[in-house]
């Protein structure tokens, strides 16, 4: 294993992931995915296309939803409320650094 | 091994009820969750957390946990007494939400190894299951992302051996990271997580990576900062400097009556992507000294010459 150079993926905006993908990334169900869609957690790239498309983003984003969920008991409303907060801050943080 | 003080963990008194123990789970859980709280402790913190909630929540594990007595302090040298848990019968179950894998010793000296996680009544024939999926943190140099650099990480992750006890293992990757990665993006590198069960597949792992503070530079998603010193004469009268960028100096061109805290933009200067971040640069005027005579003969030239009264508007 040693000196063997590995190189992952990077999960930015450029990759492209499938439903199918992500679901077996966090080891979940496509139900739960679609759900996560619904409560504007994960936003597809084109959502009325034949098959739905995410950024590497995205499979940050479940990962933390999965997290949260498990963790905390929180319902997808309250995931989605704390992502949305937990991105701001991280704005304002930012911005505070490079003021 | 470290005594573990549970009841201090959750800041409870010894005679707390079962539901204090999971109202301040709960609160704490919120408060310490790695994902929420960005400080370097924050995980640690929800692990010891999680182990006493393990603990203080069964009824039978507290019971045996509590006839330890309340002389024991925290991270004192602990070894079970001989009598230990006779009369005491831990199910080993229910730890499924307290991320209860990886515990301390002092757990699993107690309750024995892989009580929470339940590998040994699992780990029969027949039975699958996909590996842990791992997370950790690399700290690279800002400069690094412009370029992509190879680092070397160290990762400490409990497996199964061949009897099907837990140990410890620690394993070296060079990982690649690539050109154009930002502060808190992931790396996944698929199937470098923990072993699987049976024919399951392994985990994966995902580096985050973060930024080393640096002596110049701030970034900002993909765009960067730099604080830039500059006279007033450069500031007033405009000037070309050479200013640094982690790409290399660049000819920066201040336009005159420039102000203090103005902020240029060298576009594209930012971290490599498509499109590529800016590179932004903030003019911080400095003065110079009066120290020598002919400084000061300078500067009282231009207080006569030069009518300017920056408080006009203070009305005083």
């Amino acid at each position: 294993m040693e000196g063997k150079k590995l190189t992952g993926v990077l999960l930015d905006d450029q990759v492209r992931l499938s439903l199918d993908e992500i679901c077996e990334a966090c080891s979940c169900r496509r139900e739960w995915v679609v759900e996560l869609v619904e409560y504007g957690i994960l936003e597809p790239l084109d959502a009325h296309g034949e098959e739905w498309r995410f950024t590497g983003v995205s499979l940050t984003r479940a990962h933390t939803a999965r997290r949260l969920q498990r963790d905390l008991g929180v319902n997808l409303a309250g995931v989605a409320l704390a992502l949305d907060l937990l991105e701001e801050i991280e704005a304002l943080r930012r911005g505070l650094q490079t003021r | 091994m470290d005594f573990q003080d549970y009841y201090k963990t959750m800041g409870l008194d010894r005679d707390a009820t079962q539901d204090d123990i999971k109202r301040a789970y709960r609160k704490l859980a919120r408060k310490y969750h790695p994902d929420v709280n960005k400080r370097a402790d924050a995980e640690t913190r929800f692990k010891e957390l999680g182990e006493a909630y393990a603990v203080l929540k069964d009824p039978e594990k507290r019971a045996a946990y509590d006839q330890l007595g309340e002389n024991w302090q925290s991270g004192q040298e602990f070894r079970p007494p001989p009598d230990w848990g006779s009369g005491f019968e831990f199910s080993g179950s229910g730890f499924e939400d307290a991320g209860g894998e990886n515990h301390s010793d002092f757990f699993d000296a107690l309750f024995g190894r892989g009580a929470g996680a339940g590998f040994g009544s699992r780990s029969q024939r027949g039975f699958h299951a996909q590996g842990e999926d791992h997370r950790a943190k690399v700290l690279i140099d800002l400069p690094d992302a412009y370029s992509g650099a190879t680092r070397s990480i160290t990762l400490r992750t409990p497996e199964l051996d061949a009897t099907g006890h837990v140990v410890t293992k620690e394993r070296t990757l060079n990982v690649d990271i690539p050109k154009g990665v930002r502060e808190g993006q992931r790396i996944r590198l698929a199937g470098q997580g923990s072993a699987g069960l049976g024919d399951g597949r392994p985990g994966d792992l995902y580096l985050e990576i973060a930024f080393r503070p640096h002596r110049l530079y701030k970034a900002d998603g993909k765009d960067v900062h730099l604080e830039l010193p500059v006279t007033p004469w450069e500031a007033a009268l405009g000037a070309t400097v050479k200013v640094p960028t982690p790409a290399g100096a660049v000819d920066l061109k201040i336009p005159p009556g420039a102000r203090n805290l103005q902020r240029l933009r060298l576009k594209g200067r930012g971290i490599p992507s498509k499109p590529p971040g800016d590179f932004y640069v903030t003019l911080n005027l400095t003065l110079p000294p009066a120290d020598t005579e002919a400084a000061q003969a300078l500067y009282k030239k231009m207080q006569q010459d030069i009518p300017y009264n920056p408080r006009a508007n203070l009305e005083v």
